[in-house]
Formats: C-alpha cells, structure tokens, sequence
C-alpha cells in the first residue's frame, strides 16, 4: 500500500502549518509591504497630479499673463506707430508749407531781382542807345544838316495851324502888355506863337542853336519870323551845342522849338512809360521762367 | 530502492512513523518559515528594496493575479491555501538538486494529504460564499439527475489531484535513479533539469487545479463551466 495514512494525516497537519506559518511570515508581511508602497506611490502619484495641476495652473495663469502682455505690447506699439505716422504727417505738412512759402518768397524775390535787373538792363541800354544817338547825330551834325534843321524850323512855323499861330500871337501880345505869367502855351509841344497884328511893340526872342547859324541863315528865320507873327523883332540867337541839331525859339517862357533832342526825349519818355507798363504785367511771366527749383534742391 | 519516501522510515513507535517525508516536509517547513521570516524581518515599502524582498514579492504577486484571473476577486483570502499549495510542492521539487533529497510530494500519502485538502477546502469555500444550500444547489446543476455524476466528479478528481502529482514527482525520481544506475554523469543531469521543470509544472497544475475547483464553488456551476472551458 502506498498510502500510509498516518503520513496523510501528519502531512495534513503539517501542510496547515505550513498554511499558518506562511501566511503569518511571507503571504501578510509581503502583502502589507506591497499595499504600503502601493498607497506610497498613490500618494506621489497625486502629489505629483496636484503638484502638475498647480504647474499647470500657473502655466495658463503665466499663459494667460504673456498673452495680455503681448496684447497690451501690440496695442502700444500700433498706438505709437500710428502717433509716429501722424507725427511724421505732421512733420512733413510743416516742412512742406515751410518749403512752399520759402519756395514763393524765393520765386518773388527772384522775380523782382530779375524785374529788377531787366527794367535796369533795359533802362541803361536805352540811355546807351540814346547817348549813342546823341553822340552820332551830334558827330554827323554838319552844314548841309544844320541847313536842312533850319529849313525844317522854318517849314515848322509855317506850317502851324491857324489855332497854335494865335496862341503864339496873343502870347507875344501878352507879352507886350508884360503878362508874361499869363501863358499856358506848352513850351514842348512844337507850337509857333503868331504874333499878333496888334502888337506893336516889339519884343526881343531868343533863337538858341546846336549849332552857329550862318547870317543868311539869321535872316531866313528873322525874316520867317516877322512873316508868321507881322511884327518886327529883335532876334538874339545863341548856340547851344546839347541840342543835338536843335534849333528853338524862346520868349516870355514860351518855346517853339525842332530839334533831334527833343524826339529823342519824347521816344525816351514814350519807351519808359513802355516799360512802366511791362513792368507792371511782367511778373507773372517772370515767375514762370526765372524761379523753377529743380526737385533734387527741395 | 524506494518508491516512495514513505517507506524511509526514521523512528517508529506503534503506528507514529517518522519517515523521511514527515522529516524532508519539516525540513521545508523551516526552510520556507525561516527564510519567509529573514527576509520579511526588514521589509521596504520605499521604491528601494532588497532582491530576495523582491523574489518574494514576484512570487506573491504572480499568485494573487493568477487566482484572480481564475475568477477570484478577493483573492487576499485564497491566497494563503492556494499560495501555499504553489510554494510547497514547487520547493518540494526545487530541493531535489540536493542530493540524498527525496521530495515530499513523491509520496502518495502527501499528494493524498495535499488533495483531502484540496477536498475539503472545496466546500467550505463554496459554503462560505454561496451559503450551504446555494453550495449544495449547485450538485443538482444542471439537472438533479446530474446529482451522483457530480459527487462521482468531486472524488475523482481529488484522486486525479493526488495520483497525477505523485505519479509525476515519483516517476521524476524514479527515472532519476534508474538512469544512476545505468548511465551516471551526464544523462542524470539533464533528466534532473527535466525533473525540475516537471515540478514547477507540477506545482502550477495542483494550484491551479485546486483554484480553479474553489472558484467552481465559490460563483456557481456557470462559473465553473467558465473557467473549464
């Protein structure tokens, strides 16, 4: 027989100690450790969670921080960008307007300076024309001219009109009552004075020259002169080299007189009063042509 | 030669025998508490521990998810019985690189032992969950007339529990010794390795057995049909 059934029943028994003994020094104690460091780690493990959450919390939190930070830095940023930008408008609206109105006073002193020295060009190369044309016709005054001024002075007095012929006799008449003052005749225009019929008494007139009339030449306009004015009078005549191949009458104030001189001064007056008007219109075409500041000086 | 321990016999006096399976048992016995005891004396639940601490721990955790992948939820309460049931005969079998060991488990009377425990643990588990009618209900699953079949069942796989584990731990000695006898050195040595792994095979079957006839017991014959299949 196999089975010794002592054996069974005291393996039995020992088999029950055995549970007994293992389960009080291994299976328990065993146990006991791994439950211990099971609730060990669990409470890491949520220490860890909650030390996580609190990471993470402050994470967002600091998230949440940068981002308003990063909004408030933009929100400046377009604020002072924008600022800067109208600044700069601003800047350059001033700069501008300073430029345009320096650019208008530049453009007006430039136009009067040029005005200026245009009215001045032309005025001293007409006093050079004029000097030259004094000088030549001076130069070229000769006997045949001189004969020719005479006879033209005399033609002159002839020619004048039956009105201009009585100013000058009631002058010569008022002279002879000594009104002198009295006459309004203009001494530039080329008036003759008609010598009144009346008139008896005779008076002394000044005939002044460019040049020494010859004694027939006297005569012709003594002659010319009693003819015109139907009264006898004593002529002194003078010479008088500025009138340029001049020749004139003077009595009482009153002149009649034809000379070079005299246009010249009439074309010199006509030519000023010619430029006094350009002058006055000028500007505007000035400005377009002498002021245009290229873009590279602005 | 011996075939079972049974019949190296120490000390006799009337029918108390000491033979060399009570003592070899006893030996294990103290092997198992002392060393449970050394090492368990200075346990760590820090994240630090000490190897044996942590073969220890291997071993009980194995068992404790084996019995609950069984379907033993509290499995802290079978622990003790099936764990040492796994332990017992698992040593049993590992000593016998010791030479002069004959293992406890070789003998019949032990397996017997081992499976009359087996046997009566059955039930009162069962009782202990489902009450004693709902225990003694399930003999009459599926139908009452299953009522015989089942008791048959019971016996006979107790008797299958005991003969299986003392025909594998006999027959590993005995072949162990035969192959002494005929050829020494190097044969020997390779069935002890094989002689080995049938014990841990061996271990794991019987507690695995016993758990699984518990669990029957305890949740019911749908259970029990359960883990059969």
């Amino acid at each position: 027989m196999l089975i010794d059934w002592f054996t069974v029943v005291a393996q039995t028994v020992n088999f029950l100690v055995l549970v007994w003994l293992l389960k009080r020094f291994f299976y328990q104690p065993i146990l006991n450790a791994l439950d211990a460091r099971e609730r060990r780690i669990a409470a890491e493990l949520a220490d860890a969670d909650a030390k996580k959450m609190a990471a993470e919390k402050e994470r967002n939190e600091f998230q949440h921080k940068n981002d308003e930070f990063d909004r408030q830095r933009a929100a400046l940023l377009n604020n002072a960008l924008s600022e800067a930008q109208a600044e700069r408008q601003r800047l350059l609206s001033a700069a501008q307007n300073d430029f345009d109105n320096l650019r208008a006073s530049r453009e007006k002193a430039l136009s009067r300076e040029y005005r200026s020295l245009s009215e001045a060009l032309t005025r001293k190369t007409c006093a050079e024309v004029f000097a030259i044309a004094r000088k030549v016709l001076a130069d070229l005054a000769s006997t045949t001219l001189e004969a020719h001024v005479v006879e033209a002075f005399i033609r002159r007095m002839r020619e004048l009109g039956d009105d201009e012929k009585a100013q000058l006799a009631s002058a010569f008449q008022s002279r002879a009552v000594s009104t002198p003052a009295a006459s309004t005749a203009k001494p530039t225009v080329a008036t003759v004075a008609t010598v009144a019929t009346a008139a008896t008494v005779a008076e002394e007139v000044l005939v002044r020259s460019a040049f020494d009339l010859s004694a027939q030449q006297q005569n012709s306009i003594a002659a010319a002169l009693k003819e015109i004015l139907g009264v006898e009078s004593s002529v002194r005549f003078a010479t008088e080299p500025e009138l340029v191949s001049g020749i004139e009458l003077v009595t009482n104030g009153h002149k009649v007189a034809w000379s070079i001189e005299n246009h010249l001064a009439s074309l010199e007056k006509e030519i000023g009063k010619l430029l006094e008007n350009q002058t006055g219109s000028e500007p505007d075409s000035g400005s377009a042509s002498a002021v245009e500041i290229p873009p590279e000086s602005r | 030669m011996h075939l079972s321990p049974d019949d190296i016999i120490f000390w006799e006096y009337g029918f108390i025998k000491l033979n060399a399976t009570i003592v070899y048992t006893w030996g294990l016995m103290f092997v198992l508490a002392a060393g449970s005891k050394a090492v368990t004396r200075k346990l760590s639940v820090g994240l630090e521990r000490a190897r044996w601490q942590n073969l220890l721990e291997i071993i009980v955790s194995a068992i404790k998810k084996q019995i609950e992948e069984v379907g033993l939820r509290q499995s802290r309460m079978y622990l003790g019985f099936v764990g040492t049931l796994f332990v017992f005969v698992a040593t049993a079998s590992l000593f016998t690189v010791i030479p002069g060991y004959e293992p406890p488990t070789g003998s019949l009377s032990t397996t017997t032992a081992l499976a009359i425990c087996v046997f009566i643990a059955v039930p009162l588990y069962g009782i202990k969950e489902q009450g004693l009618g709902g225990y003694l209900r399930s003999y009459l699953e599926p139908t009452p007339l299953m009522l015989p079949f089942n008791i048959i069942g019971e016996f006979s796989r107790t008797l299958a529990l005991a003969v299986r584990l003392f025909g594998n731990m006999m027959s590993g000695t005995m072949i162990l010794a035969i192959l002494l006898s005929i050829t020494p050195f190097f044969f020997p040595i390779v069935m002890s390795a094989l002689g080995l792994l049938t014990g841990m095979v061996q271990a794991y079957i019987f507690s695995i057995l016993a758990t699984v006839y518990i669990a029957a017991a305890a949740s019911g014959t749908a259970a029990a049909e359960a883990n059969d299949s």
